[in-house]
């Protein structure tokens, strides 16, 4: 069978080889990347622009975009049809395609990450070093972290006070660098949709925008996301056995109400953003009503209605708004906005992808995807529902692993 | 320790080393504009008026460039376009027209058929399609990894060891010739049957056609036949407004043609 047949459904007139090639990895791929630089741009925030009160949403942002850009290229990997030639695009990267630049910025984008990470926790690793170096009788396990912290200070012990306000100033001017490389590595997967001509929905220069907006308010929403969780599990552990040193249950509370409130605001302002580029590039297409529009104002209003109005403008966009504005915000009421706002930018980029596929080159016949939900082979899998949850769920397990060397509320025992 | 005159030794015996690759493209390679100095540039002519679909054309190319006979997938296709006298356009191009047209019903897909009375036609014609070659593909703009490229007389060719397999190309092709190849799983598209070219042959579908709707020719040579019509007659190139160049040439398409 050919490659896209199985979940193609074509109707009326389509060319014999047409069919939905770029199935849900790649409407992953934008969605994850999109991640990536939003927790980034997050955390920036604070160490560029000194808002105060992302203070503690900054660390965990930028530890959980370090666990996101390892899952970030995976989707392409589990697309590709050779995943183990992608070393190709390194190795004689085509600069006229926009993929080729793909290395390039991923790699620029994660070494800034990592230098970033790397002096917000040198002091963590040098303590925790000589902590261990002191440690007499080590067992084997001991013996692996004094090396692995040993390895990570890079030979750096000097935590001296001048020492470490250095350290802040770098992070400042990666953080401030890292701004723009994160949303060139966002923009640029617009770009690759948005500069394909020969595709009357894609083509639009307003796509990397589009893509960038939409990125930093599913990356907000994701940390937020995940920083209500871990907040939460903390005050369940405070309610089980408050330790000393640990803060009081209502301290806890209150904290991460505060943190919470302050970072709907900046979701908000970019929600509000992206919805209305969004509606430009809308109002745009229909206004100046070129050849395209005919098929593609099917697509919109008709065959996809309900995936766009309903579920992306509708479930994911105005709900969120309206929980969002609404005075007296609770926990509650942001996980299920926070949920709705990372559901409503996943359509987003499903109505980008699969609705750009679902009209054919010839204007006059339309492709339906069905997303293989049962795989039968490795193919249905990896471009199913099962490929596309394990991408999703690789961030939280790189998260939980990743929190062990760089913890992301500080090591309380430790400073009592 | 290094000397001073070791060193420079050394840099200049690397420096010369590095010109080798330099100079052996030089040397080897050539660009499009060399080629054309040399007189070859590959173009289709394709008279839509002799076409008549028995798909001969498309039972050629699957078996010479070994596409799987039974796959949904060819190098090149024949559509159908029926005109009715409402204004309508029914068009279609089942099986690739592999098979040639059996029924005069339209197959609108999903096993639908719509049937169309004699008396309300209009109009009724076959389009033979099939790689462009453009003078500016975007199928290699977009690849990101050199794979696909242009020959020096015009041909878009894929090297299926190196393609990884992303599908951008077949994104970018506004014509929807690309596919991935059932068994090879790499792009795949029509050459002209470039190996047959090397080979002073013609195109599978050239020969395979009873009518002569398709022929091939070197535009650059202002004696050849196909060259002579390109230049004498009315001919026109599918979606010019996409700036591809395309270098399929037709006679007779109708502005119903997608």
């Amino acid at each position: 069978m050919v490659h896209g047949e199985i979940w193609t459904l074509k109707e009326l007139f389509t060319y014999p080889n047409e069919y939905i090639y770029w199935s849900v990895q790649i409407v992953m791929y934008p969605f994850m990347t999109g991640l990536v630089a939003g927790a980034f741009v997050l955390s920036s925030l604070y160490h560029v622009f000194g808002i105060k009160e992302l203070k503690e949403i900054a660390r965990f942002a930028l530890v959980f975009s370090f666990a996101l850009l390892f899952a970030a290229p995976m989707p392409i990997m589990l697309h590709l049809q050779y995943p183990f030639r992608g070393i190709n695009v390194m190795m004689t990267p085509h600069f006229t395609s926009a993929i080729a630049a793909f290395g390039i910025v991923f790699f620029t984008y994660g070494a800034i990450v990592a230098s970033e990470l790397w002096f917000l926790y040198r002091k963590h690793f040098v303590v925790k070093a000589l902590a261990l170096r002191e440690l007499q009788d080590k067992n084997m396990i001991q013996w692996l972290e004094y090396l692995l912290y040993c390895t990570l200070t890079l030979g750096v012990y000097d935590v001296s006070e001048e020492a470490l306000h250095r350290d802040e100033k770098a992070i400042k001017v990666l953080a401030g660098v890292g701004i723009p490389v994160a949303c060139f590595l966002h923009g640029y997967a617009g770009f690759i949709f948005g500069s394909v001509k020969a595709n009357a929905l894609w083509m639009t220069p307003l796509m990397p925008v589009i893509f960038i907006m939409s990125a930093i308010v599913s990356g907000i929403a994701l940390c937020m996301l995940t920083y209500i969780v871990v907040m939460e599990y903390r005050k369940f552990m405070i309610k089980r056995a408050r330790k000393p040193w640990q803060m009081s249950l209502e301290e806890v509370k209150g904290a991460e109400m505060h943190v919470v409130k302050m970072t709907s605001k900046y979701l908000v302002l970019f929600l509000v953003l992206a919805i209305t580029l969004e509606l430009l590039d809308l109002i745009f297409r229909g206004y100046t009503a070129v050849k395209s529009w005919d098929v593609l104002r099917t697509v919109i209003y008709e065959r996809d209605f309900y995936d766009i109005f309903i579920m992306q403008y509708g479930i994911g966009n105005l709900i969120p708004l309206i929980l969002f504005l609404v005075p007296g915000l609770t926990v509650k009421r942001s996980i299920l906005g926070v949920l709705l706002v990372l559901f409503g930018v996943f359509m987003m980029r499903w109505n980008v992808v699969i609705g750009g596929q679902a009209f054919s080159l010839t204007f006059a016949g339309f492709m339906h995807y069905t997303l293989p939900i049962i795989p039968h082979d490795w193919e249905t899998f990896k471009e199913g529902l099962g490929g596309a949850l394990s991408i999703f769920a690789m961030p939280f397990v790189l998260f939980y692993l990743i929190s062990y060397v760089f913890p992301v509320f500080g090591d309380a025992k430790q400073e009592h | 320790m290094i000397t001073r005159r070791k060193f420079l030794k050394y840099s200049l015996i690397g420096a010369a080393g590095m010109a080798v690759p330099t100079g052996l493209t030089v040397v080897h390679g050539g660009t499009p504009e060399e080629a054309k100095k040399k007189g070859l540039r590959w173009v289709f002519l394709v008279d839509t008026h002799k076409c008549v679909g028995c798909g001969l054309c498309v039972k050629a190319c699957k078996q010479e460039n070994e596409i799987p006979y039974d796959a949904n997938v060819s190098r090149t296709w024949v559509e159908r376009y029926v005109v009715t006298k409402d204004g309508k356009v029914h068009a279609d191009s089942p099986k690739a027209a592999r098979d040639g047209f059996t029924s005069p019903d339209i197959d609108e897909g999903h096993g639908h058929k719509r049937v169309i009375k004699p008396e309300d036609i209009s109009k009724a014609f076959f389009v033979p399609k099939l790689c462009n070659q453009c003078e500016n593909p975007p199928c290699v703009q977009v690849c990101p990894v050199g794979a696909t490229y242009q020959a020096k007389d015009g041909v878009v060719l894929v090297d299926r060891t190196w393609c990884i397999g992303c599908g951008y190309c077949i994104m970018a092709c506004p014509y929807g010739v690309r596919f991935f190849h059932p068994v090879y799983h790499t792009a795949e598209k029509c050459t002209f049957c470039y190996h047959r070219l090397g080979a002073g042959m013609k195109p599978a579908c050239v020969d395979a056609c009873p009518f002569g709707a398709r022929r091939i020719g070197n535009l650059l040579d202002p004696n050849d036949p196909v060259t002579r019509i390109i230049e004498d007659e009315r001919v026109s190139v599918l979606k010019e407004e996409y700036g591809t160049k395309p270098q399929v040439y037709y006679i007779g398409l109708s502005k119903e043609v997608k």
